[in-house]
């Protein structure tokens, strides 16, 4: 047994001519939160689709849990949870419902389902609004139902992709204390992507810096601010990205971008 | 097996909660019966076609039948336009049971409708021969459904968006209603429209609910059974085989 939970080589997704997510490597250890840093477009979510079984790479090798895949697709799929960037819930169904659907897809029998659902729920603080539709929720009711539905399987890793998007920040913070509360009990290795500077800083133990595809650099935010002889991790991206994130405008690309898909279904 | 039955059971359970997706799916079925078989009724007596009622009730049953399936199978893009389709493809089961869920949801949805559709027809003056035909008549609606549902969802699997949508509409499910033996007898059509029919698998469909419910037949009930269950079995393969290709 390794003490890795997550191992990537030479990873690289190419759509047609265009290269997305270009060569890369790291490595995950286990109970560690980690996060990808990266502008839009940077290849994060193209990454963390690979990992979980949702893509196929164009080359390149990995393991999530000691488990490959693409090969060894189920073993893997049981073995981590996820937050995808982009809500996956049923609208139609209400909160207890999604998480039933979930337990039952992975097996997690009757009454230990049952209970784990009311825990979570609770937990959450949805535990009161566990009949309504979640067509009526909030955006950041829909987040702490995903957040709850991704760990009911009690999964060894715990993808998270811009899981804070659209919530405000005393949601933001709540959500963080618990994942890494969860972190420290469980030992649940967490793998997430921001565009936040702050919260890779503050959250994560380790960072990949990514741009345009390729990891530029990885390490302590300590490292990365050393390796690049500055005072900040801002200072760190911009000396190695030679441009910063500009939140606002991110953001707003991002809606535009969700607009448009939904009309066009292009990513 | 408990992968099908919450796959299956979500699809129930959006079903009954979108009434308005019941009874707007129902408009056009009624909207046939009143104005095609009241209007064209006389003319097809006249013509000494018998009663044209009895003669629409099966089409406009399969016609239900054939929109409600067909759209649930297509319901597969929106499951990917709004995301859950990517819950459904992380977890660790088959993409095969998976397949069998929704479409087996689906055609219970689309068998429903049917059964809607001829209580509908029965209020409209349609008789079948005879109470005890009704059960059969029940199969060969879920056959059906089962048949487009499976379809849809092949169809869905290769589409990214809803813009193929209308083309669907237009170049497939509309000209399979019109060009099958759901408003005219295909006997005394002209050749090239028996020949279209002949390929078209709803024409065997509309011919095995009329055969079982009214005791009139074109193609002969075992031809219809055979031809829809083989259909349904390769399009069902197909589909799942396209859907196990879905990439996100
Ligand atoms: N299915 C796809 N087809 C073509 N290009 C894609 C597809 N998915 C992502 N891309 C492109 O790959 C790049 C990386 O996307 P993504 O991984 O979503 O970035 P991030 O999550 O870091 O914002 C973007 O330029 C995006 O447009
Ligand atoms: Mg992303």
């Amino acid at each position: 047994m390794t003490d890795l939970a997550i191992e990537v080589k030479d990873l690289t997704k190419k759509f047609g001519d265009f290269t997305a997510v270009d060569n890369i490597s790291f490595e995950v250890k286990k109970g560690e939160i980690f996060a990808f840093l990266g502008p839009n477009g940077a290849g994060k979510s193209t990454t963390i689709k690979m990992l979980t079984t949702l893509l196929s790479p164009t080359s390149g090798r990995m393991e999530v849990n000691g488990f490959d895949p693409k090969t060894q697709q189920d073993q893997a799929r049981k073995s981590f949870g996820i937050v995808f960037q982009d809500p996956s819930l049923d609208d139609e169904l209400t909160a207890y419902e999604n998480m039933d659907f979930h337990g039952i897809l992975y097996k997690v029998s009757g009454t230990l389902r049952r209970s784990r659902i009311k825990e979570l729920l609770e937990i959450v603080d949805l535990w009161d609004r566990k009949n309504d539709l979640v067509k009526t929720f909030s955006g950041g009711m829909k987040r702490r139902l995903e957040i709850a539905r991704g760990l009911l399987h009690h999964p060894k890793v715990f993808f998270l992709d811009e899981p804070t998007i659209g919530l405000d920040p005393q949601t933001r913070n709540q959500m963080w204390s618990y994942i890494q509360n969860l972190n420290k009990s469980e030992q649940i290795t967490i793998f997430f992507t921001t565009h936040y500077m702050e919260e890779a800083e503050k959250v994560a133990q380790r960072i990949a810096i990514i741009d345009h595809g390729k990891i530029v650099a990885q390490g302590t935010s300590n490292q990365l601010e050393k390796q690049t002889k500055t005072n900040s991790l801002e200072e760190a991206f911009l000396s190695l990205t030679g441009r910063k994130i500009r939140e606002e405008e991110v953001s707003g690309v991002d809606r535009l971008r969700m607009r448009r898909r939904m009309f066009t279904g292009r990513r | 097996m408990s992968t099908i039955y919450i796959l299956w059971l979500r699809q129930i359970k959006r079903y009954l909660r979108s009434k308005s997706r019941i009874i707007g799916s129902l408009g056009q079925p009624l909207l046939f019966l009143v104005a095609l078989g009241f209007g064209f009724g006389p003319i097809f007596q006249k013509a000494g076609g018998g009663n044209y009622i009895e003669f629409l009730g099966p089409g406009v049953i399969a016609q239900g039948i054939l929109f409600t399936a067909i759209f649930s199978g297509i319901e597969l893009i929106w499951d990917r336009q709004f995301g859950f389709l990517k819950e459904t493809l992380v977890a660790p089961v088959s993409r095969l049971e998976i397949m069998i869920g929704r479409t087996l949801g689906g055609a219970t949805i689309a068998t429903i409708q049917g059964v809607i559709v001829l209580i509908l027809t029965l209020l409209v003056g349609f008789r079948p021969n005879n109470l005890w035909a009704v059960p059969g008549a029940i199969f060969i609606m879920f056959l059906i459904a089962l048949l487009f549902t499976a379809l849809g969802t092949a169809i869905a699997s290769t589409l990214e968006d809803f813009q193929g949508f209308q083309l669907i509409m237009n170049f497939l499910v509309m000209p399979l209603f019109f060009l099958s033996g759901a408003l005219f007898p295909l006997q005394s059509a002209p050749p090239f429209l028996q020949t279209i029919s002949k390929v078209n698998p709803l024409s065997f469909g509309i011919d095995g609910l009329r055969q079982t419910l009214t005791g009139s037949s074109h193609f002969g009930l075992s031809l219809d059974l055979t031809v829809l269950g083989v259909l349904t079995a390769i399009l069902f393969v197909l589909g799942s085989y396209l859907f196990s290709k879905i990439q996100i």
